[in-house]
């Protein structure tokens, strides 16, 4: 029968939970590295039994962790990751040149095909690669030596390369995103890269239709469909058909904010904007069917009304309905992270995130109902999800 | 014979209890020291100081005979009692004032 194995990063360590195909009972086994900040993990697609997680702290740095049984058990492999060649400089938040400084390892994305290959999104941002199974890790120096690298700037959470995603049916070409510098397409494996952002609008930014400098929140595709991508925006959601060439925003029926932002002109203006948050990701089997959860913003970052709600929209984008079946309909004030929310592969597609509060959800039916796993992990800043022969 | 007193998380790391032993020749520094430690537990490189520019983890201080010596500069001779493996050389996490 199948399972399913769900890996959560939190801020105090790591869990692997199971089930079976019914996804009622669950064994949770953990926290491995306990204390340690585990921003991400992630399993081979090529071997589900190897498994990497990105373990950090402020004072002891950057680990990386490599288990080859399932996450029953871990070694820690290299933890170098050194800039290729000169460094150069981005913008610090008051606009003075500041020196690109490695401070951990944000995600995780195993190669479709290979287990030892991995490519890692570091902050400050960058993109390395290992070959060896995480021994030793290069940088793929093209996109930090990006034209417009110098002018990149950290948004609040640093300047994280959070959204690594490799085109299935081509390797060669990848798209990452960084806040707050953009997002980015190279379709050579990684030597030349090119800003794809032609579509989005950050009212935030002194140009909001400027090559870079949206703040975006997170990207996902369908496997079937890796041209068709969907970006979850600070303040909307976006969708490409078009690999990135042009964007138009989905955001439809999605719960709003006003924000007060200069208009072109320079006069104060109110925007009514609508579909802020941070997770986004895309159904097993239905590519037009996408979930976000809708957070209110600029800065208070908890689910609108204290309800929490995943949105489902079945036309890929546009037309949204919540879904609250099971989850708290009062008095939730949680947050749903970046890298929080992942899909099984179950005929009956199977959804989970995971909160700053410490619950992990899952949904065994698409959305429709949801039960917590799990109430009161550390804050959980990460959700991968395994489907298991 | 050098005497080393880890923190708990580098304890774990480098799979270890109380403190450790490593072998220094020539002059007894803090950079001669975590360089036999690093050659002893390779695991802890980059935990202690940066892989690159060997500068000391902001979060990371070290202590011996009742000083504070992280803002000693790392080839500065340490304490003879150190050196002789009469005191240990303590490297400690800096207090995090209770954030996360």
């Amino acid at each position: 029968m199948s399972k399913v194995r769900v890996l959560a990063g939190t801020r105090k360590g790591a869990f692997v939970l199971e089930a079976d195909g019914k996804r009622k009972d669950w064994t949770i086994q953990g926290p491995f590295f306990a204390g340690w900040e585990i921003y991400h993990m992630k399993g081979s697609p090529a071997d589900p039994n190897r498994i990497y997680a990105s373990q950090s702290t402020g004072w002891f740095g950057q680990l990386l962790q490599r288990s080859d049984d399932g996450g029953k058990t871990w070694e820690p492999v290299g933890n170098k990751f050194a800039y290729e060649g000169e460094t150069g400089t981005h913008q610090w938040y008051d606009g003075t040149p500041h020196p690109w400084e490695f401070k951990r390892v944000w995600h995780l994305e195993p190669s479709l095909a290979d287990p030892d290959t991995v490519y890692a999104g570091v902050e400050d941002a960058a993109i390395f690669r290992t070959t060896d199974g995480g021994k030793s890790w290069q940088e793929m120096p093209g996109l930090r030596r990006h034209s417009t690298g110098n002018k990149w700037q950290p948004g609040a959470g640093g300047m994280c390369l959070h959204t690594i995603l490799v085109d299935p049916k081509n390797p060669a070409r990848i798209y990452a995103a960084i806040s707050a510098a953009g997002a980015f397409r190279t379709d050579d494996g990684g030597q030349s890269w090119k800003p794809i952002t032609k579509g989005l609008y950050s009212p935030f930014l002194p140009d909001p239709t400027a090559e870079i400098g949206h703040c975006i929140h997170h990207m996902a595709l369908h496997a079937s469909r890796p041209e068709v991508l969907f970006m979850q925006k600070h303040w909307n959601v976006l969708r490409s058909d078009n690999a990135g060439e042009q964007w138009r925003d989905i955001s439809g029926n999605l719960p709003g904010d006003q924000a007060v932002y200069p208009d072109q002109e320079g006069k104060t203006r109110v925007f009514d904007l609508r579909g802020f948050g941070f997770v986004i990701d895309v159904h097993a089997h239905e590519p037009e069917t996408v979930f976000v959860v809708p957070i209110k913003s600029d800065s208070q970052h908890f689910p609108p009304g204290g309800k929490l709600q995943v949105y489902r929209s079945r036309t890929g984008g546009g037309e949204w309905e919540p879904l609250s079946k099971g989850l708290p309909q009062r008095d939730c004030y949680v947050n749903v992270l970046r890298d929080a929310m992942a899909v099984d592969s179950l005929d009956s597609c199977g959804v989970y995130f995971g909160t700053t509060g410490g619950q992990i959800y899952a949904s065994p039916d698409g959305g429709e109902t949801w039960s917590p796993i799990v109430r009161d992990l550390p804050a959980v800043l990460s959700v991968e999800v395994q489907t298991l022969a | 014979m050098i005497r080393v007193v880890l923190p708990a998380h580098l304890r774990t790391l480098a799979r270890v209890s109380g403190e450790v032993v490593v072998e220094v020749a020539g002059p007894v520094t803090q950079r001669s020291i975590l360089d036999a430690l690093e050659r002893q537990y390779p695991v802890l490189c980059g935990a202690i100081r940066d892989h690159v520019t060997l500068r000391r983890r902001p979060f990371v201080r070290f202590f011996a005979c009742s000083q504070d010596l992280s803002h000693e500069p790392p080839e500065a001779p340490l304490p003879a009692a150190v050196a002789e493996g009469r005191e240990p050389f303590l490297i400690v996490g800096a207090i995090a004032g209770g954030a996360r």
